[in-house]
């Protein structure tokens, strides 16, 4: 099939929805070779390979237990501590990958875009899914440490909602790879705002119920509690809090507007990726 | 239209110079403050020339300009030209890594380029690895590659490395493995830039068997750059001759390497066309060459030899009544001689665009030195065109100037060689 005549043109102008869809779905192999490359070399050069997956979210649920569980007193739904951290932490981790590794996918890859074509798309949807792959590792050490917990009596019930995470975890990624595309596009002509990122997620994250419940921060500062509450990523974790630990603010309302805001971002990251992908290489 | 391959219409690319944008959003932040504030633009760069001259140079740069061609499909076609001749944006435009500024290229069949070899090669991955990430980032797809795989292996031949990370390699083996992935592609239109500079020269045999056997046994279409003049000729039946931006010429290979060369050579003759000069603009100097008497370009003439001087002169208009003059200054910068077309009663309509214009000095009398011509344009009387530097240089050795085979007292001591008449 692949000998067959075909006729192609390129143009000065293409369409700003023009987002070649089938190309992609033609390019499908290099994503899972992209996907493989990632999570080969990331295994190869370290020498406790996979073993990393595990321990930065380990320490960190350590440390924001001491921290904010036991020094600050933050209360976490009455649920056990380390869980209620590790969910958030899990959670967050995936955003935050994705969000962060698709903002320079421009300048990373340079090298790579200046020399042969394939449908750019392609390289912050590989980030994606190779973060899934390591997002899933983290998802079997919190599911290790719930079961640990649930066997030792400690107080929480799995809810229905746990069905919604599949919904949860592609929403966590479309958000985090829709964000990311903004950013990405926009740091080509501003290179100082890739400073801003790694602040900006630190920042997003306490704005964001990942040491703290919506509960506790809607009670003590109502009148801030809006911008945690308005944040996208906020309804996200809630569920995904709900549905694995039985707490959490979950409604219908708020998972609705998150998804909104999520395809929202994502259409236009899209378009202003594509738009900025046809002449990256000229301003390089 | 069926037997086209490629067809390419109008195609120009503008590269804007400097920035447009500071580059940093804190800069533009400046910049838009000052101008809220109706002050002056902190970033414009002091001392910067804002008058007439200056502006209408505008600081876009067309790097390719209204190019049209047509390749037919089976054919092997070398793209040739100095370095800035346009040659990589073409390629990079047909290749869709970049857009053209203006027209279309439209053709038939998967296209595949190769503009550098192991693109996207992980040191970390095996080779097995990475032959199958690079097929994939040229476009092929999984099953492709696997049927491949022998031939590709057996190409680079590699077989004993297959699993051993890229990073071990010689830096032969890389090259290797990284065309021979790149030389299975299945595709109708295959796109090569200079990739057979790389690798000893067994292997770039090995590459252009390879790609002739690409193009002349399997029928693909292949577009080749290259410096390399001898793979051209070997491979490309046709060429075309790219020069700032145009093409200059199209035709046979051996035709157009055979220009090429010439029109390299008169380069040495001559120092860069600065772009400041004073003057009108309606016309000005656009090129300039030293010929021989056979109209070949030189970079060194002798003495008693015809020298041929060529202008090319660029009109924004058609134009009437241009007088052009020349002076021959020494290394001193004393003006020797001066002569404008007026004093002999000649005069120059031109057309809009280039235009070329020769003056023939037959039995020259300069002596064994260096020399620099300037020149001047003037239309209607009042100045056009006068650039601040030297049009070109003129290198005169010394000469069958008697016609007698003596050379005589050719110095660059003496101002001048005289020849007379003895009774």
């Amino acid at each position: 099939m692949h000998n067959e005549e075909h006729g192609w043109t390129i143009e000065a102008k293409a369409s700003l929805f023009d987002l070649k869809l089938n190309e992609i779905w033609a390019y499908r192999d290099l994503l899972w070779l992209l996907v493989r490359r990632d999570f080969v070399s990331f295994y190869k050069q370290t020498i406790l390979g996979p073993l990393w997956f595990f321990i930065q979210p380990l320490f960190t649920t350590v440390i924001f237990t001491f921290i904010f569980g036991n020094l600050a007193g933050i209360s976490t739904d009455g649920l056990p501590k380390p869980l209620f951290y590790m969910a958030g932490i899990t959670a967050w981790n995936y955003f935050s990958d994705c969000l962060t590794k698709t903002s320079t996918v421009f300048r990373d890859n340079a090298g790579i875009f200046g020399k042969v074509y394939f449908p750019r798309l392609i390289m912050p949807l590989s980030i994606v899914v190779s973060n899934l792959v390591r997002f899933g590792v983290q998802m079997v050490l919190f599911l290790i440490m719930s079961g640990y917990y649930y066997l030792s009596g400690a107080n929480f019930h799995p809810s229905w909602a746990i069905s919604l995470i599949p919904v949860v975890v592609i929403l966590m990624a479309l958000l985090g790879l829709g964000t990311g595309m903004i950013i990405s596009a926009m740091t080509t002509k501003y290179r100082d705002l890739a400073f801003l990122v790694g602040f900006g997620v630190q920042l997003l994250m306490y704005a964001t119920t990942v040491i703290y419940p919506l509960s506790v921060a809607l009670t003590k500062y109502p009148k801030y509690a809006w911008i945690i509450k308005y944040n996208p990523m906020t309804p996200i974790l809630e569920t995904f809090r709900f549905g694995f630990l039985g707490e959490g603010s979950f409604s219908w309302a708020s998972l609705g507007y998150a998804t909104v805001v999520t395809l929202g971002l994502l259409a236009f990251g899209i378009v202003i990726f594509n738009k900025v992908e046809r002449n990256f290489v000229d301003t390089v | 239209m069926k037997d086209i391959a490629i067809s390419v219409e109008g195609l120009s690319k503008a590269y804007q110079l400097g920035q447009i944008g500071s580059g940093t959003l804190s800069r533009d932040l400046e910049r838009w403050y000052a101008r809220i504030r109706g002050k002056e633009d902190p970033l414009l760069i002091i001392g910067e020339n804002n008058d007439q001259n200056t502006k209408s140079h505008s600081n876009v740069v067309w790097s390719l300009k209204d190019i049209s061609f047509e390749v037919k499909k089976g054919d092997a076609v070398g793209i040739i030209g100095k370095n800035g001749a346009g040659k990589s944006t073409l390629l990079k435009i047909l290749s869709k890594v970049t857009t053209p500024t203006t027209g279309r290229i439209s053709g038939n069949g998967r296209i595949a380029s190769l503009l550098e070899v192991g693109t996207g090669f992980h040191p970390e991955l095996s080779g097995r690895e990475n032959i199958f990430l690079n097929g994939a980032i040229l476009g092929m797809r999984k099953r492709e590659i696997q049927r491949k795989l022998e031939e590709i292996v057996d190409f680079a031949g590699i077989e004993r490395y297959l699993d051993t990370p890229v990073k071990r390699y010689s830096s032969g083996m890389y090259v290797r493995l990284a065309f021979a992935v790149a030389a299975h592609l299945e595709s109708e239109i295959l796109i090569v830039d200079e990739v057979l500079a790389v690798g000893d020269a067994d292997f770039q045999k090995k590459c252009l068997g390879k790609m002739s056997e690409v193009s002349k046994g399997e029928g693909r279409t292949v577009l080749f750059v290259s410096h390399n003049m001898t793979a051209i000729k070997k491979l490309c039946s046709s060429s075309i001759l790219l020069n700032k931006g145009n093409i200059e010429m199209s035709d046979l290979t051996h035709r157009v390497i055979e220009h090429y060369y010439h029109s390299n050579k008169e380069r040495l003759a001559k120092v860069s066309l600065s772009s400041k000069r004073e003057g009108s603009g309606v016309v000005q100097f656009y090129d300039f060459d030293i010929l021989n008497n056979y109209c070949e370009p030189k970079s060194v003439m002798l003495s008693g030899e015809t020298i041929v001087l060529k202008f090319i002169l660029n009109a924004k208009s058609d134009i009437q009544n241009i007088d052009i003059g020349f002076s021959i200054h020494d290394e001193d910068e004393n003006m020797l001689s001066v002569i404008y077309s007026s004093y002999q009663d000649k005069i120059f309509n031109l057309k809009k665009g280039l235009n070329e214009v020769f003056f023939e000095l037959a039995d020259n009398y300069l002596s064994n030195r260096t020399y620099f011509i300037r020149g001047l344009l003037k239309a209607d009387n009042i100045i056009a065109d006068m650039p601040l530097e030297p049009l070109g240089e003129l290198v005169i050795e010394s000469g069958n100037f008697y016609q007698t085979g003596s050379i005589g007292h050719q110095t660059s001591k003496v101002a001048f060689l005289i020849k007379g008449k003895w009774s």
